[in-house]
């Protein structure tokens, strides 16, 4: 049984006149890894942020796991996990204390909070990293680390914003890993990224232009309708007219 | 509950991991309360004295020995040209001339009457003020001394006198230190708490960490509570290393209960540090809260009470300074600490300081928002 955990029905956000997203309607399914395209500035971060709730839509309705995303953003970031395009985990806490901090937040028990973090950490292989502060790491690990706090307690859906940027093609490789083993635990990942391989290892991608959505389907059927032999040159296809840049 | 447990946990790591904010905890309350008192002295000394002498007489050479012996005055000039002593005004190497007219001597015992010229540079008006007060009085001073050696004591007992003694009450020898300790600490505790509060939030909106955090179902009041609460710790260490220092080394023991001390000081640290607070949800960047404080501050700290009375302010500036809440802080440190006053003789200020933190902080609360 399919279960909607998505839903947005044309939902926008304007800043004064500009329209950074236009209407967009669309529906994710549970444990879908969902692939949001699109050139930098074409919407993809401000679309992200009304569906985590940091961003007040200014038209349009939207659910996420079920509530309404004006009225209910409280309970909406109880069952989400959020990485963002910038760092932001506690550069001056350390590996461990970053992972018991946001597990306390979100109301992990005592007992909780020491199990997940051992397993995180063993499964990240940090273990003689636990002590050291979180600003000393490599990105990769660093991004790794995020990405793990951010599903941590174990949320319906990740929002992950550009979670490879800067990283090199091995911990990339290691990364999307990690987004499989969360998938198959019946986490949904929507996830933005401007690498075209890694569009190929989504289940769904929607290619966004100028604020609206111009494609939305699986990679495969993507390059049928554009008669392509690789994402790439669909995504060409698409963001050649686009009318605005960064 | 446990929210907050897990914030004020992280807040104090952070802190205890932050060298520079130790160091601003620790050890800058100490030295201020070291240096800045003694520097920041009301008594004017080392007053430039120019001194223009005509008339090269027994009396006014002993006049001149009894003026710079005074020890508030330092004889920078002696000459005979007033043009000269002018000069020296205008570059600043004198601040004061005392003309001595030709014949002063003789004048003196012929007609009993004889008169003298000071010149006075306002530019520091503090310093010409009391340098012109205190030339006077030693003037005076010189002149009963003559008179009681020229004339038989019954012609002048005719000119009846009041003599003032005063005796000053609650700071009997007026040390200035009793006046200026608790007013410098009562400062140094809003700089610190105003400017770590202040800088607080604004700090993880600008390292991207905010962003984590509201994405979480924290609530808003227990976000605010946990950098309220660190805060108000570190406030109250720096406050008692402050009476401290002020016991250790000025000998001030507060003559009210420390109880009332410390009641009015935790109150008035949520104040402030609410206000801190409050500039930091509206900043997005540390730059820009650091100029907005300070710019309080200033406002703050030179309309206090501190260094120039409120009484003698013009009345709209009386009336800012009452929603000045260290014009309040300096008042009930005084009031307790030199005078002893207890519960009920505060009341007033507490009532008022108590409503600064409950606006301040819930206006802080409001305005932190975690969607925009």
């Amino acid at each position: 049984m399919k279960e909607t955990v998505i839903k947005t029905d044309q939902l926008s956000k304007r800043f004064g006149s500009f329209i950074a997203v236009d209407a967009i309607s669309f529906e994710v399914q549970k444990g879908e890894i969902f692939g949001f395209l699109g050139a930098n500035g074409a919407g993809k971060t401000t679309a992200m942020r009304m569906l985590c709730g940091l961003s007040v839509p200014s038209s349009g309705t939207a659910a996420i796991a079920g509530f309404d995303i004006y009225k209910k953003t409280e309970e909406i970031k109880r069952n989400i996990g959020y990485m963002s395009q910038k760092f932001s985990l506690y550069e001056d806490l350390t590996v461990l204390e970053n992972i018991s901090f946001f597990a306390g937040i979100y109301g992990l028990s005592n007992s909780a909070i020491k199990e997940k973090s051992e397993a995180l950490i063993t499964r990240l292989g940090l273990q003689k990293e636990v002590k050291k502060l979180v600003g000393e790491l490599p990105l990769g690990w660093k991004q790794k680390l995020s990405f793990s706090v951010a599903v941590l307690h174990e949320p319906k859906i990740v929002f992950l914003d550009e979670p490879t940027g800067g990283v090199d093609p091995v911990t990339r490789r290691q990364f999307w890993d990690l987004i499989y083993e969360a998938s198959e635990k019946g986490i949904t990942v929507f996830v933005t990224t401007h690498y075209m391989d890694e569009a190929e290892y989504c289940d769904r991608i929607s290619i966004m232009v100028d604020g609206r959505i111009s494609a939305l389907d699986s990679p495969s059927a993507l390059k049928t309708q554009f008669k392509a032999a690789t994402m790439d040159e669909v995504f060409y296809e698409l963001a050649r007219g686009a009318k605005r840049g960064d | 509950m446990r929210t907050i447990r897990f914030l004020l946990q992280k807040e104090f790591r952070q802190i205890f991991r932050n060298r520079a904010i130790l160091l601003l905890i620790g050890v800058m309350p100490v030295m201020q309360l070291l240096i800045l008192p003694l520097a920041a002295n009301y008594e004017v000394k080392n007053i430039n004295l120019s001194v223009v002498d005509h008339d090269h007489s027994g009396f006014s050479q002993k006049l001149i020995s009894k003026v710079t012996s005074s020890g508030y005055f330092k004889l920078s000039g002696y000459s005979a040209s007033f043009k000269e002593e002018l000069m020296a005004i205008e570059s600043d190497r004198s601040d004061l001339i005392l003309e001595i007219p030709q014949g002063f001597e003789r004048g003196l015992i012929r007609e009993d009457q004889q008169q003298l010229f000071i010149a006075v540079n306002a530019i520091n008006g503090v310093k010409a003020n009391l340098g012109g007060a205190y030339l006077t009085s030693i003037i005076r001073d010189f002149n009963e001394e003559i008179r009681m050696e020229m004339v038989p004591s019954y012609r002048f007992n005719e000119a009846p006198v009041i003599e003032i003694t005063s005796s000053n009450w609650y700071n009997p020898l007026m040390e200035y230190q009793f006046y200026m300790v608790p007013g410098i600490l009562a400062i140094l505790v809003t700089m610190i708490g105003g400017f770590l509060s202040a800088l607080n939030i604004v700090k993880e909106k600008e390292f991207g960490t905010i962003e984590q955090i509201n994405v979480t179902p924290i609530k808003k009041h227990h976000f605010i509570l946990g950098k309220l609460i660190p805060f108000w710790i570190l406030g109250n260490v720096v406050f008692s290393l402050g009476l401290l220092v002020a016991w250790l080394v000025y000998h001030i023991v507060p003559a009210g209960s420390l109880l009332v001390l410390y009641g009015f000081s935790s109150v008035y640290l949520l104040a402030i540090l609410g206000f801190g607070l409050l500039i930091s949800t509206f900043c997005d960047t540390q730059q820009q809260a650091m100029f907005i404080m300070f710019f309080f501050m200033m406002v703050f700290i030179l309309m206090g009470g501190l260094f120039t009375s409120i009484d003698s302010m013009p009345e709209w500036a009386k009336l800012l300074s009452a929603f000045n809440p260290v014009s309040y802080l300096i008042e009930v440190m005084r009031m307790v600490i030199l005078k002893g006053s207890g519960w009920k003789d505060i009341l007033p200020q507490l009532g008022i300081i108590a409503l600064f933190a409950v606006v301040l902080n819930t206006y802080a609360i409001i305005n932190y928002k975690k969607t925009n």
